[in-house]
């Protein structure tokens, strides 16, 4: 099916390429990018503009952006702070966003609090991430239904209002340029990601309050964003702490960017402000103490199939998928179909979890029978066979996975203790109906 | 009965044991696609909606409560018997209900305590699911159940297709729902990770830890969620009630809370 947008051609490996080869962002620790966003360089450039032009501006100068995506006809979703957490909403007004409100995140734990900061950033990552937005929990693909022996086959109309994200982080860029590859990359692209996210606007917050679950520098993606429209985002805004109101240096990463940001207000950035910027990026590294080592996962989990230590997770692993539907780049999903009594067919589109028994089910039963061989094949692909499907790691090292896991399963320990006993001797995997 | 007229529509029984009719009155709650399920099937047998009877065989029964008399066992095979399809609908019928907490103590004791007359009292020691008894083609579970599984079930046999009842957790119904988890953001005690879905997640979308009405999901780990419970502050007893609710007789369920009956005990 051809998409509105032409994309680029092929994103992800052919057969017989190394995934490695031809320096596609597939090493971990390169902050580098791929994706729809290279959309700006197929647009035709009707005036010449400075894309390393950056500005400052004050909270005003956000709530502008908002009335300036609006006007557009975009719907901008930014953070709020529902049931204890924060979650992305549709927002019209800097009002809505979590201004004094920080997080507390440990493994299996998460709690906010509030105090008089004016800032409106100063929290990281919570349980929803942008995934939501271009690959829905659940969709509609497509209804059936019948009369005087004339079947009707319809397609759901789809929204085709573009969406704004307010506030996603470096590490959730990160995670949508890896589902970039995964659902549009290939060849034979998903018609409805490819165009809801082509039609995106990325306005990218970058990181000055990493939680204690964090690991974005093992991985690469954050706590900053760099330069330059391969990125993948429109604007970049730093949120940089001053003695009273916050101010924010917005940097420009699209044509499209450049455009909106003349509606923002603000003037142009000094050198100290990008001084300020470093620090803010400073001590957001420097207060990451989690974790991976990025360099050899790949290998060292392809050498460790047996390891006993899968047996050990399994002890605690509640196979209840919360991990798979916080990352931002689990793309699992199944398809079912129902009738109605009234002879109407309907065919959805769900998330599902590679922790469903249901999921490697297949004729004679599951493949993935046993706890241990479910949660080594999430592992596994995450961090090393992702390397060999779609060229790149598929963690972006947010931590959602460790705080969300309610007995708080340790993505970082989990490959720390097989590290530790690299080679450890093999298993003895009882017959159980595992095949794996 | 003549079948001259009604000869392809499928004959449905609904039948009662130890219950509370709830599960049954949820076909009744299918107020919008009520009538088209009427009209697709002959209703043989089912108290809450109709006095006609209509002698067996049935195309499919569906038998809401648990077995906890003499009686019940022989009537529960003559069902089976006459039945092509045998599913169950609820908790009681699945594993046992709310009755199965007899099966923690001494049902002699209880009779005594609560009837006048005890000797009139005639019951198992026991209360049991049905597929402890006979064959059964297929399990909807939930206290109640939920009457769009229900439906599920009758529209999937109608057109001879497998239901789509699916069989993982809750927390992947909250994550679809964006419901927060409560019990990582709030330190709420939760069964959501070891209890099956088919609710829509409703009690952690009112900021309540799941009950486990829909008993033991299919690769609970009951053994992890207890001790991240203890950890979090709730008592080993508290735990063990926790898992003695609904579905205390499902094995999974009824483990857990075995091994934690008493402060001293546990796993």
């Amino acid at each position: 099916m051809a998409g509105r947008f032409g994309w680029p051609a092929r994103l992800a490996p052919r057969p017989g390429e190394s995934p490695r080869d031809g320096g596609d962002g597939g090493d971990a620790n390169e902050n580098r990018a791929f994706g729809p966003n290279q959309r700006s360089t197929e647009l035709p450039i009707v005036k010449l503009m400075d894309l390393s032009a950056s500005f400052v501006v004050d909270r005003a100068g956000l709530d502008r952006l908002l009335g300036a995506m609006t006007a557009r006809g975009y719907r901008t979703i930014g953070p709020v702070v529902r049931d204890g957490a924060v979650v992305q909403r549709q927002v019209s007004s800097t009002d809505e966003l979590p201004q004094g409100w920080h997080d507390e995140q440990a493994p299996g734990h998460y709690r906010l609090h509030h105090d008089d900061d004016p800032s409106l950033f100063a929290w990281a990552v919570g349980p929803g991430s942008p995934k939501s937005e271009f690959y829905p929990a659940r969709s509609l693909v497509w209804r059936a239904s019948s009369a005087d022996e004339v079947v009707t086959l319809e397609q759901p109309q789809e929204d085709s209002t573009p969406v704004a994200l307010i506030g996603p982080r470096p590490c959730e860029l990160a995670g949508l340029r890896v589902l970039d590859r995964v659902f549009a990359g290939g060849e034979v692209p998903d018609p409805h990601y490819r165009d809801r996210r082509a039609s995106s606007f990325v306005v990218v917050a970058e990181c000055g309050t990493p939680a204690g679950t964090c690991f974005c520098t093992s991985m690469g993606t954050g706590p900053g964003v760099a330069d330059g429209v391969e990125v993948g985002y429109d604007l970049a805004l730093t949120e940089l702490k001053s003695s009273n109101e916050p101010q924010y240096l917005v940097r420009v990463g699209s044509e499209r960017g450049a455009e909106v940001v003349e509606e923002m207000g603000g003037s142009p950035a000094a050198p100290a402000d990008f001084a300020a910027r470093d620090a803010v990026l400073d001590e957001a590294a420097r207060r990451i103490e989690r974790k991976l080592d990025a360099s050899n996962v790949r290998q060292l989990l392809a050498d460790n199939l047996g390891h006993p230590r899968w047996d050990d997770v399994a002890s605690r692993c509640l196979a209840c998928g919360n991990c798979t539907l916080v990352c931002p780049t689990c793309f699992c999903g199944g398809v079912s179909d129902a009738t109605t009594v009234g002879g109407v067919v309907e065919r959805h589109r769900q998330w599902n979890s590679c922790f469903d028994l249901a999921h490697s089910l297949v004729h004679t039963g599951p493949v993935r029978a046993t706890t241990w061989s479910r949660y080594r094949q999430w592992l596994t692909h995450k961090l090393s066979t992702w390397h060999d499907q779609f060229g790149t790691s598929g963690c972006v090292g947010c931590g959602r996975c460790i705080t969300w896991c309610p007995v708080g399963i340790d993505i970082t320990a989990e490959v720390a203790a097989i590290a530790a006993s690299d080679g450890a001797v093999p298993v003895y995997i009882e017959s159980g109906g595992d095949r794996s | 009965m003549s079948t001259s007229t009604v000869v392809s529509r499928p004959t449905i029984a609904v039948w009662k044991f130890s219950s509370c009719d709830g599960c049954q009155l949820s076909l009744l709650d299918c107020e919008d696609e009520l009538l088209g399920v009427v009209g697709a099937v002959q209703i043989s047998e089912f108290k809450e909606l109709t006095r006609t009877v209509v002698e067996g065989p049935y195309d499919v029964s569906f038998v809401e409560g648990s077995i906890t008399t003499a009686d019940d066992v022989e009537r529960i095979r003559a069902i089976r018997q006459a039945s092509s399809m045998l599913v169950t609908i609820g908790a009681c019928a699945t594993s046992g209900g709310i009755q199965a907490l007899r099966n923690y103590a001494d049902v002699g004791e209880f009779t005594t305590a609560v009837y006048a007359h005890p000797e009139y009292i005639s019951t198992l020691a026991q209360s049991t699911g049905i597929a402890d008894h006979v064959r059964v083609d297929f399990e909807l579970r939930g206290c109640p159940i939920d009457r769009y599984q229900l439906l599920e079930v009758i529209t999937a046999t109608l057109s001879g297709r497998k239901p789509v009842i699916p069989g993982h957790t809750v927390c992947q119904q909250c994550k679809g729902r964006g419901t927060v988890c409560v019990m990582v953001a709030h330190g709420t005690p939760c069964l959501g990770p070891v209890t099956k879905t088919g609710c829509g997640a409703l009690c952690p979308a009112v900021d309540r830890g799941c009950y486990g009405c829909f008993g033991p999901s299919d690769s609970a780990n009951t053994s992890s969620l207890a001790r991240q419970l203890i950890a979090l502050g709730t008592s080993r007893v508290d735990v063990s009630r926790l898992f003695r609710t609904f579905n205390a007789g499902a094995p999974a369920f009824r483990e857990e809370s075995l091994r934690n009956d008493s402060p001293e005990t546990g796993g």
